[in-house]
């Protein structure tokens, strides 16, 4: 009897939760979210209410932009460019950079991984390099150089080198004995132990240290863009910025932010899509 | 081949080595310990395995017997002796004596089928692609895992994982097979049922079978010889049980035997026999 109505119990909980997480749902990805952006709306107001002589209101914003936002790729002379234009040349050096510190870093890291001579030999070097801000080594960059645009996208790939090493020195040395078991009684030759088990094994850990690296790519190319000039999204912060124009600077901000999104979000595809997995379902 | 071992007084006719098939002599393993001395883990390890049976090593937890696998494995190295197999001496792994192992040690990133694919296709290299494609069938069929040939390991369960591990394993056909608790982290249903089906595979193409249980019923339906080991450090063979039932096995049959209530007495004597010195 007792044990009838526990269940009883258990079922009609049960259900009544799956309704509210249906519920739950709805209010977790729609009404939450878009009470934070109203929260962010209210507060801009609010500071706009006091300096308005340097701050527009958001519906001002929107309206100072409305150029940009409806022509993101109109070309009016030398220089004069839409804000789509300007996203795509900070996302090409982005890119360069980035794929050129994937292409060294993750070799390295295998060697780190593998080779512990390569450890004990490297190891101090990325620990001192790493905590120094990507915007230091612009000055030797452009000392290299002395050109703008290959000392922006050496930047970038300095900065996409220590997480994706890290990560995939970890992930190398950090693969499971089983594995390497299996390639040993299968003699599999080196080469083939290292594409057939060890790659594969680490691929989530080498990931891991892309997509940190991408993150902190897209953040640095921001201000070295405001430092070097040119065509770029972060230089357009800058310049709209010395012309007191503050809400480009708020539509800028708010495309740099998608942007960063929408690389994340790619670089977690492509993980997917290379390691046939799915991705583990967060929280 | 001058030294015998103990066991070839009972020469096989099909068998035309005077030694066994595997034959492990005198294997002592011991490793160095922080204050200079040695720990010795197995002592003076006698045994031969001939090349259609089945003999599973029996003993307490942390008695070595997985050790000694590891060691035929060619996974480890022996301190001191001899392990050879056809009278080769065995010193690094090999696919002759292929492994399975009891967490499975399936790779999550390939599916059922690609698991065992990769293990034929780095074995078996000079075997076209329509050989090795149904080589790899007929093993998936063999274990009744084609319905999940295209799942991912994370997506079957337990018993299903250690079945493509037996058919990974028997795809390569090893002269050999090892099996290190293969049925250890089953519940008893799955591993009643997985161990009827791997006695079905081994009673239609019989081979050396070498297997480390720490089941005493699983042993004796099983097995053909049952070493049952002392307890560690320093482990020894202590005794060697023949198990005289003619395959293939019955299980219900086996448990109206009075002779298996002997046997099984023997060994579960012998065990307590070697139990709580140190636990």
């Amino acid at each position: 009897m007792v044990q009838l109505s526990i269940m009883a119990l258990f079922v009609a909980v049960s259900q009544a939760t799956w309704k509210r997480t249906k519920l739950g749902l709805l209010r977790n990805t729609v009404l939450y979210p878009a009470l934070g952006f109203l929260g962010i709306l209210l507060l801009w107001y609010g500071i706009a209410s006091l300096r308005h002589e340097l701050m527009p209101y958001p519906h001002e914003a929107i309206a100072n932009n409305l150029d940009f936002i409806m022509h993101p790729f109109y070309q009016r002379g030398a220089g004069d460019l839409g804000i789509g234009w300007l996203l795509l040349a900070s996302l090409r050096r982005v890119l360069l950079g980035f794929l050129l510190g994937a292409v060294v870093a993750i070799p390295l890291g295998f060697l780190i991984g593998m080779y512990r001579p390569a450890l004990l030999a490297l190891n101090p070097i990325i620990q001192i390099l790493k905590p120094v801000s990507p915007l230091a080594w612009l000055p030797i960059a452009l000392a290299i150089f002395n050109l703008a645009e290959p000392s922006a996208i050496f930047v970038i790939f300095i900065t996409s080198l220590w997480s994706t090493i890290i990560n995939t020195a970890l992930g190398v040395s950090s693969v499971s004995k089983d594995y390497l078991d299996i390639a040993r009684v299968l003699e599999m030759p080196p080469w083939r132990r290292v594409y057939k088990i060890i790659l594969p094994a680490s691929l989530p850990y080498i990931f891991t240290g892309l997509r940190i690296s991408l993150g902190i790519a897209w953040l640095v190319i921001v201000a070295v863009e405001m430092l070097t000039g040119g065509v770029g999204i972060g230089f357009f912060v800058w310049d709209e910025w010395s012309r007191l124009n503050l809400s480009s600077v708020f539509l800028s901000v708010f495309v740099i932010g998608v942007t960063g999104l929408l690389l994340d979000v790619a670089i977690s595809r492509l993980e997917a899509l290379i390691t046939h997995r799915r991705t583990p379902k967060e929280g | 081949m001058t030294k015998s071992s103990l066991q070839t007084a009972d020469t096989n006719d099909r068998q035309p080595e005077t030694a066994g098939f595997l034959t492990i002599e005198n294997v002592t393993k011991a490793y160095p310990t922080g204050n200079g001395g040695e720990f010795v883990v197995l002592d003076n390890i006698n045994l031969t395995v001939e090349a259609n049976q089945f003999v599973s090593l029996i003993g307490h937890s942390g008695c070595g017997k997985s050790t000694l696998l590891k060691i035929v494995a060619g996974l480890e190295r022996s301190t001191s002796g001899l392990v050879t197999l056809e009278g080769r001496e065995i010193r690094k792994p090999g696919s002759d004596r292929m492994m399975v192992f009891q967490n499975y040690s399936l790779l999550p990133w390939l599916t059922v089928r690609e698991n065992v694919r990769l293990a034929v296709d780095e074995v078996l290299k000079d075997a076209s692609r329509a050989e090795k494609a149904s080589l790899v069938n007929e093993h998936l069929a063999m274990v009744k895992l084609m319905p999940a040939a295209n799942k991912y390991p994370d997506e079957i369960s337990g018993g299903m994982k250690q079945r493509v591990g037996i058919a990974r394993a028997l795809a390569i056909r090893p002269k050999m097979l090892l099996m290190d608790e293969p049925f250890g982290a089953l519940d008893a249903l799955t591993r009643g049922k997985l161990q009827r089906q791997v006695l079905d595979i081994w009673e239609a193409h019989r081979q050396a079978v070498l297997m480390v249980t720490h089941d005493v019923d699983e042993a004796l339906y099983m097995s053909d010889r049952i070493v049952m080991m002392t307890n560690g450090p320093a482990a020894q063979i202590g005794e060697i049980l023949d198990v005289p039932f003619a395959h293939p096995r019955d299980r219900a049959a086996l448990r109206e035997n009075p002779h298996y209530y002997e046997l099984r007495n023997h060994a579960l004597n012998f065990l307590d026999q070697h139990f709580g010195a140190d636990d």
